[in-house]
């Protein structure tokens, strides 16, 4: 009996993976495409990228290798956060 | 001029081939002349399923090497008078493929059929991106699976930016979603990914989808397509979904979990199918 029970209350507690799934595939797929900017949907994270972190280095006058971008995504917002290390003496 | 399409889908093992001939075959039964071509040099495998393997002769790339015709390497259909097989083969060089071989054999098929459909390969290399690169449209098969669908969206945008259509700056090959090996008891579970979901991920119109079904080994155990039997679920899923790529409405079956009636009824088909309309995006 005891045994029924617990295979009862296993069943009940199973996780819904099927929402898992999916909300992981909401997120790699997008931040995929946004990579591979071939669809109409989403522009090309590199290219704005790069075009970021050319304008900042020139506009503060940094290295290149000091500027750094990302996006960071989860399931209600995105974040596209920009780090830049100063000069030490500015 | 015939229509080419392209069944992908990144992925292997998700039923590109079972779509390919149970397509094929269901636009020959409804009087269109059809040719399928196998694009998986080296894995040729539609033969098998079309139940045409032992009447291989000569093959695809032996049409693109100019040591047989056309005419002789398309086999015709057992059943059916409008349907070809144009096998692959077996070599294990990969590039006998070539873009202007391809091109040559899809001009002369052109003028003969309606639809030239064809059957890539999985993954994204050469015969992969042959067997999409003309194309007109493309059935995209996708599994309710987290690789397959993310799979998929990879083709997808191969699709709008390494085929004909789009390097000509035309709007991408037409995409419609087949979905296959579909559980709608396991959706309900909450253990496989619905249809309504797939779609809103991958953004492109449904076509079809085909129901787990123990027909389709049957099928291909005994070298016929599926859609020949019209007795089976997947059978059906799959005339529905020719009807409807030719502009026919016909609505979705075989997505809700079948409630069982009695035994009787059940075992003399009295109780009704139940249908669904989906919302295309």
């Amino acid at each position: 009996m005891s045994t029924l029970l617990a295979f009862i209350k296993k069943r009940l507690n199973r996780p819904n993976t099927a929402q898992m799934a999916k909300e992981r595939l909401q997120i790699i797929v997008a931040h995929e495409r946004l990579n591979r900017g071939d669809r109409k949907d989403g522009g090309n994270l590199q290219e704005l990228q790069q075009k970021l972190i050319d304008m900042v280095a020139e506009f503060l006058g940094v290295d290149k290798a000091q500027v750094n971008v990302e996006l960071q995504r989860d399931k209600n917002r995105s974040v596209l956060e920009l780090n830049v290390t100063m000069p030490d003496r500015v | 001029m015939a229509k080419i399409v392209v069944v992908t889908s990144g992925k292997g093992g998700v039923g590109k081939t079972t779509t390919s001939a149970a397509f094929g075959t269901g636009l020959a039964q409804r009087g269109q002349k059809t040719v399928i071509i196998d694009f998986d040099v080296g894995l040729r495998n539609l033969d098998l399923i079309m139940g045409c393997e032992r009447r291989v002769v000569y093959d695809f790339v032996n049409v693109i090497n100019g040591e047989a015709r056309l005419s002789q390497a398309l086999i015709k259909d057992k059943q059916l008078d409008n349907l070809f097989i144009l096998p692959a083969s077996q070599t294990r060089d990969k590039d006998a493929l070539t873009p202007e071989g391809v091109k040559k054999i899809l001009d002369e098929l052109q003028n003969e059929f309606d639809y030239i459909i064809c059957d890539s390969p999985a993954g994204i290399e050469r015969g992969a991106h042959l067997a999409m690169y003309y194309a007109d449209s493309a059935l995209i098969v996708t599994n309710p699976e987290v690789s397959s669908v993310r799979d998929s969206d990879r083709i997808l945008g191969l699709l709008s930016s390494k085929t004909k259509r789009a390097e000509e700056g035309l709007p991408p090959p037409k995409e419609h979603l087949v979905i296959t090996r579909y559980s709608p008891r396991r959706v309900e579970n909450g253990e496989m990914i619905s249809v309504e979901t797939v779609q809103e991920i991958l953004g492109i119109p449904l076509l079809g989808v085909i129901p787990e079904s123990l027909a389709v080994l049957r099928a291909s155990n005994s070298g016929v397509p599926v859609i020949m039997d019209n007795q089976s679920d997947a059978g059906l899923a799959y005339s529905d979904l020719v009807d409807r790529f030719l502009g026919q409405t016909v609505p979705h079956r075989f997505l809700d979990v079948v409630k069982k009636g009695s035994f009787l009824r059940r075992l003399f088909g009295g109780g009704k199918t139940t249908t669904r309309e989906i919302t295309l995006t």
